[in-house]
């Protein structure tokens, strides 16, 4: 078990280093010349020197991928070109931010779809599972900042039972306004993930119905009900972890999308305007947050799968 | 207890629900089994011998129904009975074996648990149900008993998951006990093993079995009456004895005939097949089910469905002709194959396939496992050669070595018709690839679902032979017809045609670039016997008229006899005998090869007393010191050599002309022991 979880923490330090060759090469074919865009029409050829000197630009590429690469290693997430301060006071509030919306959402999608996924499938070809098909499928090639706009003109706006915000404006933030304000965003996201997520679950909890050994459990004499909880959803489940943690990259990037919607001071917002404003080592280590963050869900993913199956369990103990 | 029978059938109908559309499945089918009694059902697959099975339980696949008739369990009509009531009779009166036991477990729960949860469910605490789940696995004489309640069912073999499958459903002493195809896949040792346990446990505890097989020689062995079905009706029920001595409906006879019985060969005798296919589910008789494959058929047949007839008190036959049946003429395929024109003759002597010191050694976690060990073989030109022995015996591991598809150790030597070949495939040229072929057990997984049939031969021709797509074409289509695929099926794709035309296709496609060789490995062991015995007899005319040559691999002992000429018995990887196919077959034979044929149950029902081997197959990464069989030999103890069997290993010595064999104890010596 040791090995395996070495070999998969090997295998993901090797993701990052991929990721941020590709992350650091591909911001630097953005167009335009950065140390101009700053300092304005009026600035002198010496202040673009001085700039480039200050931010390390004016060194060749790998050397800059180099001391990128050495300052991240050490928590050095850069300096911010447009706010003159470390990317870090930027992105950490903004990641907490993200990591509250993230969390809400996740623990609002996960059960939700699993709990669809499940009765779809025990009710296979009647009403319930083709409205739950048939829906989540058709809410998921929605987007989900068209989502995020209608749900507010719908609730927010029509109906005005819930605010247009992310983000308590006024008075002191308490955990239920905090959770009320959530409540759009987060649906905004379950509806574009739910589908997804319930599809799958409901094709493996019908395999694991239609299977020898739940045939065994019935003709044990178990009644359905506890055949399905003790024998159906352990094994029905462990697919649905891997398709959870494949989903995340998918809910990071529509969190940043719907944090744009809801005007939500997230790390997609911060992301968003460091792309407009070619703020290098904001973009970069943004990016590089977030792909840390997928990295580890999957790892985690991939941990929890093995410590659940008992066939792989043994397959790495040997 | 009333004098009800245990379960009783009567005038059932299943119909399941195929897009909409209801198809018969059990056409008001009735038998009874006594308490105590032994009740086997036969017939090819798809003529509804599981779907009565499950009926049994009142079990039926989603889309299936019950559209008339009732299931009585001991006088009560289980399909009047509430699910409670089914969930209750469930629990402690009726059970099931299955066919496939690891499947049948749950995957993520210890066995120990699985076990467990049957006395749990009669409301036992967990701490009794465990206990009781302990008694219950010694009693199937599970060893270690302790650390197979620890484990998980991917860790079990075969024959100990069918155990556990066992000892939960006798774990309640239930009343009916439903067995459906409980050895099938399971290796002959194992088998008989299984088939041993089952007996003494009903004579234990007086259980009424009902027994579902396609095997015969099991069922003759196992049942004291037999119901023959087919499409979904009974066409012959009586004692086993009359059943298999006076068989009295055609199907029946032809069932039995096609079976390669113990003394056929190929040389000598063709084996007979049912023509045709059973009927497609739900298919529509206005008289007898039987008619479109039936010898004796005349204008009454295809009428009036014939009414049950007593050829003796206890015995009846669904057929107009009863008596003439097993008089009726032998129904023999003659196939014309062509592609004699194109044989690849070998063109160095009789010899075509010499193996010398064939190794295959695999590292797993820093232990060498020598899978196959020193293995030299011999195929003549037009010969089949024979393997046999357990599973994890090294056979396919021997053929993939031969193919190239796993590359041998260095010091293995592959020779064909003169050429030593490389080691590995890649390595080959494609005269190499062509002249040697393979036909897998499973035609559904070897063959492209997406190809046709025509696109997967065409193909093989074309990489086989370099011929242009026109010619490929044309030379698949040619050689498709010579293997009776029927040209409007050339465009279908696999998943259309039956198993038997499946493995057809298959063969075709190893016969694309004119093989010298081909090895079959379980060619026959998925399809019905109707359908192996025309694969059988294709494949010996195709050695009949190319000189193709064969290794033959199989656990149904009967098949290799009549196919075989020369005979290699496995045993850890290790040649333990070879030899021509009847002084194999014949004796006097090696401890390993007399246990493994006396574990074979006889279609003629003669009884032959089995010689068990104790244990299970070692680990070839720890084999045993010596004679790798010694802990398992049962022709050891008192051969007076005991002490060279537990420290050296025998080599393989030339007993008499033809005849090899690896054992210490001197051949004259097991000829006497043998004979007694």
């Amino acid at each position: 078990m040791k090995k395996y979880i070495l070999n998969r923490l090997g295998l993901s330090v090797v993701t990052m280093f991929i990721v941020a060759t590709i992350v650091f090469f591909l911001t630097h074919i953005l167009p335009g010349n950065v140390a101009r865009r700053y300092l304005g029409k009026s600035a002198t050829e010496d202040d673009l020197v001085r700039f480039n000197t200050k931010f390390g630009l004016d060194q060749p590429l790998f050397t800059q991928f180099y001391r990128w690469l050495r300052d991240l290693l050490t928590g050095d997430l850069g300096t911010s070109m447009a706010f003159n301060k470390p990317a870090s006071e930027l992105l950490l509030p903004a990641i907490g931010y993200s990591s509250r919306l993230a969390l809400m959402s996740f623990l609002i999608i996960v059960p939700l779809s699993i709990a669809g996924g499940i009765v779809a499938a025990m009710y296979r070809g009647k009403l319930v599972d083709r409205i739950l098909t048939v829906g989540g499928l058709s809410a998921a090639v929605i987007p989900e900042f068209v989502w995020a706009v209608t749900l507010i003109l719908v609730f927010g706006v029509t109906l005005e039972v819930l605010p247009v915000t992310a983000f308590p404006t006024r008075g002191d933030p308490t955990i239920f306004s905090q959770i009320e304000h959530l409540i759009l965003p987060s649906t905004a996201l379950l509806l574009v993930l739910f589908g997804y997520i319930a599809r799958i679950t409901r094709a493996s909890v019908i395999e694991a119905l239609e299977s020898d050994y739940m045939r065994t459990a019935v003709l044990k004499g178990l009644s359905r009900r506890r055949a399905v909880v003790t024998h159906v959803l352990r094994n029905a489940l462990l697919p649905s972890i891997a398709v959870i943690a494949s989903q995340v990259p998918y809910l990071v990037g529509g969190l940043v999308a719907v944090e744009i919607v809801f005007n939500y001071p997230g790390f997609g917002t911060i992301l968003r305007d460091a792309v407009g404003g070619r703020d290098y080592a904001v973009l970069q280590s943004g990016v590089m947050l977030t792909s840390l963050v997928i990295v580890l869900f999957q790892l985690a993913a991939d941990i929890l799968f093995a410590v659940l199956n008992p066939r792989i369990r043994s397959r790495i103990s040997e | 207890m009333s004098t009800a029978p245990s379960l009783e059938l009567r005038d059932l109908q299943v119909q399941y629900t195929v897009r909409g559309i209801k198809k018969d499945v059990l056409r008001g089918i009735s038998f009874s089994i006594a308490p105590g009694e032994a009740y086997g059902l036969v017939g090819e697959s798809g003529c509804g011998k599981s779907t009565a099975a499950f009926a049994a339980m009142r079990y039926l696949p989603r889309n299936g129904s019950i559209s008339g008739g009732q299931i009585l369990f001991e006088g009560n009509d289980m399909t009047t009975m509430s699910a409670d009531a089914v969930s209750n009779l469930r629990k402690s009166a009726i059970s099931m074996v299955y066919q496939n036991p690891i499947a049948a477990l749950n995957p993520t729960v210890r066995i120990g648990n699985q076990v467990a949860e049957v006395f749990e469910l009669l409301g036992e605490s967990e701490s009794d149900a465990l206990k009781h789940a302990t008694e219950a696995l010694t009693r199937v004489q599970i060893a270690d008993v302790d650390s197979v309640m620890r484990r998980y069912p991917h860790q079990l073999s075969g024959g100990m998951a069918q155990r556990v499958v066992i000892a939960m459903a006798l774990a309640t002493n239930p009343r009916l006990l439903v067995m459906d195809e409980p050895t099938t896949g399971l290796d002959a040792t194992v088998e008989a093993e299984v088939l041993d346990l089952v007996r003494d446990l009903r004579r234990e505890t007086g259980t009424a079995v009902l027994f579902i097989s396609h095997n015969l020689g099991v069922i003759r062995h196992m049942c004291d009456r037999v119901g023959v079905l087919y499409a979904g009706s009974l066409v012959e029920q009586g004692t086993t004895k009359e059943i298999f001595n006076n068989p009295s409906h055609p199907y029946t006879v032809g069932l039995l005939r096609c079976i390669p019985r113990g003394g056929l060969h190929k040389n000598t005798d063709r084996l007979d097949t049912i023509l045709g296919t059973p009927p497609a589910l739900g298919a529509k008789f206005d008289g007898c089910v039987f008619v479109d494959r039936c010898a004796l058929v005349d204008d009454r047949c295809r009428t009036s469905m014939p009414e049950a007839v007593h050829v003796e008190p206890q015995h009846i036959a669904r057929c107009f002709n009863h008596e003439k049946a097993q008089s009726m003429p032998r129904a023999i395929d003659d196939v014309q194959v062509t592609v004699s024109a194109l044989a690849n003759r070998p063109t160095t002597g009789t010899r075509l396939l010499n193996i010398d010191h064939l190794s295959k050694a695999f590292t797993q976690e820093g232990r060498t496992v020598r899978v196959v060990n020193d293995v030299s073989l011999s195929v003549g030109v037009g010969e089949t050669l024979g393997l046999v022995g357990e599973s994890g015996a090294g056979k396919t591991t021997i053929a993939k070595l031969i193919l190239g598809l796993t590359g041998s150790d260095s010091g293995s030597n592959v020779v064909l018709d003169g050429k030593t070949l490389a080691a590995t495939l890649s390595k080959r040229d494609v005269s190499d690839v062509g002249a040697m072929q393979i036909v897998f057990q499973n035609p559904d997984q070897a063959l492209n679902r997406r190809h046709s049939v025509t696109r997967i031969v065409s193909r093989a021709v074309q990489k086989l032979r370099g011929l242009n797509s026109n010619e490929s074409d044309d030379r698949a289509h040619e050689l498709l017809s010579g293997m009776r695929v029927e040209a409007s099926l050339h465009s279908a794709r696999p998943s259309q045609l039956s198993g038997g035309l499946k493995q057809r296709v298959a063969i075709s496609r190893a016969f694309a670039g004119s093989p010298q060789l081909v090895v079959c490995d379980e060619p026959t062991s998925a399809l019905d016997v109707s359908v192996q015995a025309t694969i059988l007899n294709l494949l010996v005319d195709l050695q009949k008229q190319d000189g193709t040559s064969f290794i033959f691999i199989s656990h149904d002992l009967g098949v290799v006899r009549y196919i075989s000429d020369k005979i290699a018995v496995l045993y850890l990887g290790r040649v333990v005998e070879f030899g021509d196919s009847n002084q194999v077959f014949g004796g006097p034979h090696h401890p390993y090869t007399e246990a493994l044929l006396s574990s074979v149950p006889n279609i003629d029902g003669s009884v032959r007393k089995r010689i068990p081997l104790a244990g299970t197959v070692p680990s070839p990464s720890n084999p045993p010191s010596g004679c790798v069989l010694n802990p398992r030999c049962p022709r050891m103890a008192g051969s007076g050599v005991e002490g060279l069997c537990t420290t050296v290993e025998p080599d393989l010595k030339e007993v008499e002309p033809g005849h090899f064999m690896r054992c210490h104890i001197p051949f004259d010596q097991l000829r006497i022991t043998q004979q007694k």
